[in-house]
């Protein structure tokens, strides 16, 4: 893509230009395939759907670091502060409040989440690199340690007791195999995707590109870099707060666990694991992570993290683009044998 | 109002927490300082030095002090080829590999020691003199912290002297200060990155043997405290002595202050204390711009 010889382009190469853009945000055959999927376990394994929206969730959460951290290039090590907002609306909601209708939750754990990213991203957002990874990290301790504080009101690390969660309209129960809640998961998750997809192929996505790949053209050509990177990153937070809205209404249960820095370090290694700055990967190494960890986890947990670190280890040294990465390097030796 | 005595108190508990601090995040400093080097996996030197003189004071039945010094040199000799195959490759590559590099081999670390020592925290054997309390004047503290602080200020001293007044401390502040002006006066900043982080990694190991019976040692430790380790060094500024020591002290003594007086804020201040300190100074307190 030769973006910057524009004195050479032709009015072919504009066509050809223009085409390769809109061929970019349309949608193709290939991205129908993780929606069938998902589909096709709710009918598949209908005694693992409990296990599926949890999945689901976490596909979403990956998601929105994706918008961030693969599109925006914003390396973060606090984005379970947003998530773990989501959660604790939700849960202090259902307790304390007496509101329990799920939807409307949503809606104000998105809204919470969002002013969260708002204000930390306006006071970080200026900064980068170790300081930028330090901040964001604290930033989610210091929500942690406030949960801690005031655990009269979040229950600490033993988590939120008598959490009700209302049926959704009204009439879905969160019944015992989690059937409902795993449509519920998977619609509100199409949605967001739609959301994210959207963003990325605007010309807004196209300028967080142009910073992740070059802060100092932008700025030279007058972008308003801050301000493009606040929303994004209000808009993630927002995102991140959902999944953990979601996260708590499923499993009627919150604890601070959910601000560690584990939280923060799993859903990057699930986003890295499938490929960053692809909308899929977060789809890929999400699914794979958590299917991978629910499998080997159980048995002996040491073995899965050490499995974890190692994979981590080689993906940094060998795989740097990620399982979606490696499998367009395949299809590419492919492509080009038989010419 | 808390009494004089429980002013001496924190003050003293403070510096004991904060001299442990020291010890493990000044190699830190220094290399990302000289390197730019995102080093999660620090902890994890600091873990293994404090599981091996678990091994050596349980199993071999070594005193605790040789114990110390055995843990030190193994960690940092063992550390050089790590440095040499794996974080030599990411030098110039961005921060996210590099912390991604290094939790993964955090997360190994912790896999590794739970296997081996198991979940819960370990206790060691101390000689009597440390296990004891001494008077100093004010009233009475316990010997083994007393006995870190000394350790603290004697590390304190040799890294200075090092740092200010040898030709080797000359070349790491020069290179810290502009790496490539000082390769092409002639210094090997390779070999001298992979000499700093030897010792800082031994430095570490030292500190996670002082923390046993300070911070208890569980394998969880390796990310559990790099979270404070990483702020000792992003609020003292990378790379420099000077301000690690004042960093790990601040923090130190604040943690100890605030969990004392406020046991249910706990943690909270010195987070709010570092946001505000890196918020108005990113580069740290004596970092450079």
């Amino acid at each position: 893509m030769a973006v910057s010889d524009v004195e050479t382009v032709s009015a072919a190469g504009r066509a050809q230009a223009r085409d390769l853009i809109e061929k970019r945000h349309r949608f193709h055959l290939g991205e129908v395939l993780p929606w069938v999927l998902i589909v096709a376990v709710y009918f598949l394994f209908p005694d693992r759907t409990t296990f599926g929206a949890q999945v689901l969730i976490m596909i979403m959460f990956a998601l929105s670091l994706d918008l961030i951290l693969g599109y925006a290039g914003i390396i973060t090590l606090g984005h379970a502060a947003f998530f773990g907002i989501g959660a604790y609306t939700v849960a202090i909601l259902s307790s304390k409040l007496g509101w329990g209708e799920p939807i409307s939750m949503l809606v104000l754990a998105a809204i919470l989440a969002g002013i969260g990213g708002l204000v930390s991203g306006w006071f970080l957002l200026r900064y980068q690199g170790l300081t930028l990874l330090m901040l964001t990290m604290a930033t989610a301790i210091l929500l942690l340690e406030f949960g801690n504080y005031r655990a009269d009101i979040t229950g600490g690390y033993d988590g939120v007791p008598g959490m009700e969660i209302w049926p959704i309209f009204g009439v879905f129960e969160n019944d015992l195999w989690g059937h409902n809640y795993y449509v519920y998961t998977a619609a509100v998750l199409f949605v967001v995707f739609l959301l994210v997809r959207r963003i990325i192929y605007s010309p807004f996505g196209q300028a967080l590109v142009g910073i992740r790949e070059n802060v100092r053209r932008m700025h030279a050509i007058g972008s308003p870099v801050h301000r493009r990177l606040v929303t994004v990153y209000t808009i993630a937070a927002a995102i991140a707060g959902v999944a953990g809205a979601l996260f708590a209404e499923t499993t009627a249960y919150t604890t601070l666990g959910v601000f560690e820095f584990d939280n923060s370090a799993k859903v990057m290694v699930m986003l890295i694991l499938g490929g960053t700055g692809r909308l899929y990967g977060a789809f890929a190494g999400a699914t794979i992570y958590m299917i991978l960890e629910d499998e080997f986890s159980k048995a002996v947990p040491e073995y899965w993290q050490f499995g974890i670190g190692l994979v981590l280890v080689l993906t940094v040294l060998f795989a740097r683009r990620g399982l979606l990465g490696v499998i367009e390097d395949l299809l590419s030796v492919f492509k080009r044998r038989p010419s | 109002m808390p009494s004089f005595a429980a002013f001496v108190s924190i003050l003293f508990d403070g510096l004991a927490y904060a001299m442990v601090l020291f010890t493990i995040s000044v190699g830190l400093s220094i290399t990302m300082g000289l390197m730019g080097f995102v080093n999660l996996a620090h902890g994890a030197f600091a873990m293994f030095g404090g599981y091996l003189v678990v091994s050596l004071t349980r199993s071999l039945g070594v005193p605790f002090l040789p114990s110390l010094v055995i843990a030190a040199v193994a960690v940092g000799i063992a550390s050089i080829p790590f440095e040499k195959i794996l974080y030599s490759r990411l030098y110039r590559a961005s921060e996210l590999d590099q912390v991604l590099l290094t939790i993964g081999l955090a997360f190994m670390s912790i896999a590794l020691c739970t296997m081996i020592y198991g979940p819960s925290p370990v206790t060691i054997p101390l000689p009597s003199v440390l296990t004891g309390q001494i008077d100093i004047g004010v009233r009475t503290v316990p010997a083994y912290r007393a006995f870190v602080i000394v350790v603290g200020f004697v590390m304190v001293a040799v890294l200075w002297y090092a740092f200010e007044r040898t030709n080797i401390g000359a070349k790491i502040r020069a290179a810290v200060d502009n790496r490539r002006m000082a390769q092409s006066v002639g210094i090997n900043v390779d070999r001298l990155f992979t000499m700093t982080f030897a010792v800082g990694s031994g430095l570490a190991a030292l500190g996670g043997g002082l923390a046993i019976q300070t911070f208890g040692l569980t394998p969880s430790f390796a990310l559990l405290y790099l979270v404070f380790f990483l702020l000792i060094v992003s609020v003292g500024g990378l790379g420099s002595l000077k301000g690690t020591l004042v960093a790990s002290i601040l923090l130190g003594v604040f943690d100890v202050g605030g969990k004392y007086l406020t046991p249910e804020a706990g943690g909270f201040f010195i987070y709010a204390l570092a946001l505000v300190i890196l918020l108005v100074k990113p580069a740290g307190l004596y970092g450079r711009e």
